[in-house]
């Protein structure tokens, strides 16, 4: 009895391998990019959300909370609103492989020749890009709130939110590999995403808050990501020392505050964490 | 190192034996618990023909086809498929294969053209051959012109068609169908299965498919009958259905008895029926003229029936194959439409 021989067989260099586990990744990163560019429909509500937040807090909340010398709450806010929109949207990018397992795209990827890794380090650079295109288009609005942009900042904040984005993105992987039905997504979103962002800092200061809760916002991984992104805003606006002090942006801890580096750092082992996470959780996956 | 591509101009199968063979199964086994889904079944599937699986639902044929597209682990037994093991090669088998599923797996939101670069991608097919092949496989499932629409605009036979095409993108050496036709209507399914058969002429590959549905297992060059788990029968369609026995011829005349009484007297194997004498010969139709001859009374009518793979499969498994699934479709296809509706 013969047998047929097999094609493009096994001998080949690590080099080789790389580049089409490489590929592989730019693919997925690919197919992210032009999913989201068809769906302006998606765009435009993921845009809505934050403006509405933005009125609700910037205006609603001024005349309560006032202002110190024409630094008001809208410029604190601001920063964080666009912090928001990057981590929904990064978690809903990564979460989308809930979507990709009901209609039967994952089985396609699943059972290719590929390594997991590659797949899901492309669904987390896709989705991570996403947000940050997401989260960038909200300084449009900058001029409206006020708060001054120079290009050196725009650049700050694009790495900043691509960071953060990767961080939540392979966060959202994660959490999808695990979830087998759509009804767990709403679970996950109403129990992770918003206290997560809530108690960020992003919308309000950190530092009047009582023990317990403090303790979370402690362990809340966003909290060192908006952190760095409003000091970073801050420090290209005109501020007053006493405004400083009323819309504090950094994170203390045993009273001692962190350094941007510090708190970058951290963000950054949270990436790796949850990078690791992911693609442990989409190699188990079936 | 350069990779090529090639295979679409294989050289004609020589028809004199031994075939080189592309599927080699060896006392293959699956057990979940105490159940046997897949009980030590044995077979071939040669270069370049039609296989096909038939059996009713849960008579192991997904179970079988999961095995050997490597996404299911075998209890017992060997598995080698393009002359790799499938159990210690299992990324390199699926690089020489090409799968279809039961249900749907493209994505809706891309363009035909560009479901096909996500699997030339991910299954390695040189980057300056992608375009090529792209142009190739849609021509062969007869898509070129619906290259840059949204897969979402696809009906079912379409969407199903781009699957295989998309199969058949890194020119595997087997394609594996998994009830390639279940929730399409009657006619995608006949344009479906002439797809198939071209790509055998065309494309010279070599397909397994798994159906129960008779009329479709007819179009394939050797069919394998499975019933709980084992093989009962494994042969060409005319070969299986030669060997269940003669075509029936029924004659309905203006005395039966008589007429029944003069066929045995002629030597003829008959038998009563309701309506008239059914009488057993190798050739029905050639035999009806001596048949009229032989009654000596007035015949009303005639009906000749040729054994049917749904009669093999009564023969082999003791009941209809039909019987065994009546509910199963309508549920699956109906979950099959749940799913889509969006």
């Amino acid at each position: 009895m013969s047998s047929v021989p097999p094609h493009s067989s096994a001998v080949e260099g690590p080099e080789t391998v790389m580049r089409d586990e490489l590929r592989t990744t730019g693919m997925v990163w690919l197919r992210e990019l032009i999913r989201f560019e068809r769906t302006r429909t998606r765009i435009l509500s993921g845009l809505i959300q934050p403006v509405l937040f933005l009125i609700v807090m910037g205006y609603g909340m001024a005349g309560l909370v006032g202002s110190v010398e024409g630094f008001g709450f809208k410029k604190f806010v601001f920063p964080g609103i666009m912090a928001m929109s990057v981590v929904t949207t990064a978690i809903f990018s990564g979460m989308s492989i809930v979507w990709d397992r009901e209609f039967g795209f994952l089985r396609e990827m699943l059972v290719a020749p590929t390594s997991r890794a590659s797949l899901a380090l492309g669904k987390t650079a896709g989705g991570a890009t996403v947000a940050a295109v997401q989260g960038t288009i909200m300084l449009v609005l900058a001029p409206l709130i006020g708060v001054h942009l120079t290009a050196v900042l725009v650049a700050e904040i694009i790495g900043l939110e691509l960071l953060m984005a990767i961080a939540l993105t392979a966060f959202g992987v994660f959490v999808a590999t695990h979830i087998e039905r759509m009804e767990g997504f709403q679970v996950v979103m109403q129990m992770l995403l918003f206290p997560m962002i809530f108690l960020s800092g992003a919308l309000f200061p950190l530092n009047k808050l009582p023990g317990w809760l403090n303790v979370i916002t402690h362990v809340n991984p966003l909290t060192y990501a908006v952190a760095p992104l409003r000091q970073v805003v801050f420090a290209a606006q005109h501020m007053p020392a006493k405004a400083r002090e009323r819309f504090p942006s950094s994170v203390e801890v045993f009273g001692h505050t962190l350094s941007i580096g510090t708190e970058l750092a951290i963000v950054v082992a949270f990436v790796v964490i949850f990078i690791a996470l992911a693609i442990r959780g989409f190699s188990r996956t079936e | 190192m350069p990779r090529t591509v090639t295979n679409d101009a294989a050289p004609e199968i020589a028809s004199s034996s031994p075939r080189p063979s592309v599927v080699e199964v060896h006392d293959l086994t699956r057990r979940f618990g105490e159940f046997t889904a897949v009980d030590a079944i044995s077979f071939e599937v040669f270069e370049g023909e039609v296989f096909a699986f038939l059996g009713p639902n849960g008579a192991g044929k997904s179970t079988t086809i999961n095995m050997l597209c490597t996404l299911a682990h075998p209890s017992a037994g060997q598995i080698r498929v393009a002359g790799l093991d499938v159990t210690a090669r299992p990324k390199a088998v699926r690089r020489n294969i090409g799968l279809v599923f039961q249900d749907q797996t493209l994505d809706d939101r891309l363009t035909a053209q560009e479901n096909l670069r996500f699997h030339a991608v991910l299954y390695r097919v040189p980057r300056d051959q992608v375009d090529a092949r792209i142009a190739r496989v849609l021509e062969l499932v007869d898509l070129s012109e619906r290259r840059h629409d949204l897969v979402s605009e696809f009906s079912g036979g379409m969407a199903r068609r781009l699957e295989i095409a998309r199969a058949l993108m890194h020119v595997p050496r087997v394609l594996f169908l998994d009830e390639p036709t279940i929730g399409l209507d009657p006619q995608t399914r006949a344009l479906m299965w002439e797809d198939v058969l071209r790509l055998r002429e065309e494309a010279h590959i070599t397909v397994f498919l798994t159906t129960h549905y008779m009329d479709e297992a007819e179009y394939a060059d050797r069919i394998a009958i499975i019933d709980h788990g084992k093989i009962v029968a494994i042969d060409t369609p005319q070969a299986l259905k030669a060997e269940i026995g003669a075509d029936t011829v029924d004659l309905g005349t203006t005395d039966d008895v008589a007429a029944i009484a003069a066929l045995e007297r002629d030597g003829y194997r008959v038998e009563a029926v309701a309506g008239g004498a059914r009488v057993y010969v190798e050739h029905g139709e050639n035999a009806v003229p001596a048949l009229i001859e032989s009654v000596g009374v007035p015949v009303l009518n005639v009906h000749v029936h040729q054994p049917t793979l749904d009669d093999v499969f009564l023969h082999y498994t003791g009941r209809e194959i039909r019987e065994s699934h009546a509910e199963a479709i309508p549920a699956r296809m109906r979950a099959r439409f749940a799913r889509r509706g969006r």
